[in-house]
């Protein structure tokens, strides 16, 4: 049975000549239906993971490879195929603010789906799947409906884009930085919102994130990726307790860890990223900031490296078995939802790092 | 007015004192800072953390008379040195600006001029702010330059970079060179890092830590993540509703917060150490133009009891260097009353 949504082997480029820029490098993933799961994709800007998430929307075409959606490439589907495709896959944006139209009440924002896609038999159907999408989010409908979008709150509006995504019964939802423009409050009211419809429907997340943290609170698979390329993958536990990459574990060491006695160490001895002038173009993108450079990285990508159930990208780990055409499916297609992995110790951030 | 402008001027404390700021906007009027006092000491780094809306931004504005109509400062005092620069002329006043208190803005990227050289942005800034305007030949503020750019880390091609040719953290590092190229006793950073990586973002804010001590300045930290004021301040004090809820000590506040509000908000930290759990503050923030009676917090608060809804309260020292605006710690209820159980209504919602 071909997956629910496939990205083979995908390489993306922006712009030609002197002035192209790879923004994803041969990534390989696959999202099923049958284990929905919770992948979260962590990278710094220009990392590549708001291009892998428009790659997977449809929104943007791959150079190449291709996105397969139940074994079809997105370009070839029919018109009823991509109806479905829409329906299926949704998305939650960064910014609850900019995705209303202030003209509107926000019952059009909820309405407009169900009427698209034909999912309410009635106004009396549609008005009691638009209540119970905003009771599965936590919110009153009686305090949200026929008002307007400045009279709510960022988070009350970021939950209202996932009752609308829920209205459509995804299989799958997109959410590219849900909570980064949320405070702090209500966050976990969002991320637990996000959990519930993972749980309770069965529905699959890639979460696209900067922030480790919250990608560890929901999250059990993780990808980091560093300039288009997969720097390190695996279950989230283990890849931020144990990172492998010399990249991850300068990353996550410079999380600051709200605990005033655990103070940054100095560990990150690196060419600050902000002042590398080389631009590798075959070998490994972190080599001009490495630690460990050696002088294979600077002439060829590293593979994947199959090391402590992760995959990692890095020679340092050269003597462990290669993960098979780079496809992460491999690797994370195992980690189970997370309630199924107890493995639960108090480790902390700063005995992670060497 | 003996001071105002001279360079070096390391050593002097701001005194806040009872701040107001309100915005008159045509749906009603917004306190946006509600009578907020503090003092930050030569040398200090103090935190202001708070979410939106809490007012930690516009006190910032405020403090360097930036506010821009409908706002307004209403009343209060801030004291830097001996100068009162809620008093003094607005010529004084940006004589004042960049030499004595410095502003690292949010978002270097739009507070560079974008076709202007690096080194011109430095040198507009010591001569429009210094002391005498066209002091020094022109050699000596290049000498300047460069090493204020070195201060920063950044080598010296920059100087003659534009704007767009630079990285995000390299924006910001040119911002904190701007920031200290007159040796002002305050810098006043403005969420710094909040357009940066994380990895980005320790380099900047180690960068900051190390020219503020070398140049002995005091440094007043705005943001919303914890986390960053853990690693970075000595004092922390936590906004809510235009209101300081409580300000203490950063070891001591993080281990043992006494507001309900400074509780669940370190409580609801996402942590590695701690299994995921979601530690929610119930309710919604209110609104600014229609705040809570008696304590801002109350709606949301787990503790609140009868006279929270009633009653505004008073700062009050429940400990060493620990100050707090809740009526939990009311001299009537034992003075250092605790809550029972930190966190015992806050319903952890399990995964």
């Amino acid at each position: 049975m071909s997956a629910f949504l496939e990205v083979r082997n995908v390489t993306k480029v922006f712009g030609h000549g002197d002035n192209a820029t790879v923004a994803l490098s041969d990534f390989s993933y696959e999202i099923n239906e049958a284990s929905p799961s919770i992948t979260a994709v962590a990278g710094e800007s220009g990392s590549g993971k708001s291009t892998l998430a428009r790659l997977l929307l449809g929104f943007i075409d791959p150079t190449q490879g291709e996105v397969l959606y139940r074994g079809k490439n997105l370009k070839s589907l029919s018109n009823q195929e991509r109806q479905q495709f829409r329906r299926e896959v949704q998305a939650i944006f960064q910014d609850p603010f900019g995705v209303y139209n202030p003209f509107y009440k926000v019952d059009h924002l909820l309405k407009t789906p169900l009427k698209s896609f034909k999912l309410a038999s009635s106004r009396t159907d549609a008005r009691q799947q638009i209540e119970a999408a905003l009771d599965t989010v936590g919110l009153n409908p009686g305090e949200i409906l026929g008002r307007y979008p400045h009279q709510l709150s960022g988070g009350q509006r970021q939950r209202i884009t996932i009752a609308r995504a829920l209205l459509l019964r995804p299989r799958l939802i997109i959410a590219d930085e849900p909570v980064s423009m949320v405070d702090a409050s209500l966050r976990a009211t969002i991320l637990e919102s996000l959990l519930k419809l993972n749980r309770e429907f069965g529905i699959s997340f890639l979460y696209i994130t900067h922030d480790l943290t919250t990608a560890y609170q929901i999250a059990e698979r993780l990808i980091v990726l560093y300039q288009g390329t997969v720097s390190e993958a695996g279950g989230v536990r283990p890849v931020i307790r144990d990172p492998q990459h010399p990249y991850t574990r300068l990353l996550i060491s410079s999380i600051p860890t709200p605990d005033p006695n655990q103070h940054w160490t100095d560990e990150a001895v690196v060419v600050p990223g902000d002042q590398v002038e080389a631009v590798i173009t075959d070998g490994c993108p972190f080599a001009p900031r490495c630690p460990h450079v050696m002088p294979e990285c600077l002439t060829e990508m590293p593979p994947l490296f199959r090391s402590k159930e992760a995959a990692v990208a890095c020679y340092l780990y050269r003597d462990a078995p290669q993960v098979p055409d780079r496809n992460l499916t491999a690797v994370l297609g195992a980690i189970g939802t997370k309630g199924a992995s107890p493995a639960k110790s108090s480790v902390s951030v700063g005995s992670m790092t060497r | 007015m003996t001071r105002t402008g001279t360079a070096g001027n390391a050593g002097e404390t701001l005194h806040v004192d009872d701040l107001h700021v309100q915005f008159h906007t045509p749906r009603g009027v917004v306190r946006a800072v509600d009578g907020v006092s503090f003092d930050l000491l030569p040398g200090e780094r103090l935190g202001l953390v708070g979410e939106s809306g809490s007012g930690k931004s516009t006190i910032a504005l405020a403090l360097l008379r930036m506010i821009k109509p409908p706002g307004r400062i209403v009343s209060g005092k801030v004291q830097l040195g001996n100068d009162d620069l809620s008093t003094i002329s607005d010529d004084d006043m940006r004589r004042m600006r960049m030499a004595r208190i410095a502003l690292v803005p949010q978002g270097a990227m739009n507070s560079l001029n974008p076709v202007t050289r690096i080194k011109h942005q430095l040198i507009d800034t010591m001569k429009a702010h210094g002391a005498a305007p066209d002091s020094g030949p022109k050699e000596r503020l290049e000498t300047r330059v460069e090493e204020l750019l070195e201060s920063v880390g950044l080598k010296q091609e920059v100087a003659e970079r534009y704007p767009h040719e630079l990285s995000g953290g390299m924006k910001q590092r040119v911002c904190i060179a701007i920031a200290i190229a007159l040796r002002p006793s305050v810098i006043i950073a403005d969420e710094p890092t909040s357009a940066l990586d994380v990895v980005v973002q320790r380099q900047i804010m180690q960068t900051l830590g190390a020219v503020q001590k070398r140049i002995g300045a005091s440094v007043l930290l705005i943001g919303h993540d914890m986390g960053l004021m853990a690693q970075f301040v000595d004092r922390v004090g936590v906004m809510y509703g235009g209101k300081l809820a409580e300000i203490g000590e950063t070891a001591r506040l993080f281990a043992e917060p006494r507001h309900p509000y400074t509780q669940v908000l370190i409580s609801s930290l996402p942590s590695f150490d701690r299994e995921s759990q979601f530690i929610k503050i119930a309710g919604q923030p209110h609104s600014p133009l229609n705040p809570p009676s008696g304590c801002v917090f109350h709606p949301r608060c787990p503790h609140a009891f009868d006279i929270c809804p009633r009653v505004i309260p008073e700062l009050r020292t429940v400990g060493p260097q620990q100050v707090v605006a809740c009526h939990l710690y009311d001299e009537a209820n034992g003075g250092t009353r605790t809550p029972n159980e930190r966190m015992s209504a806050v319903a952890p919602s399990g995964r």
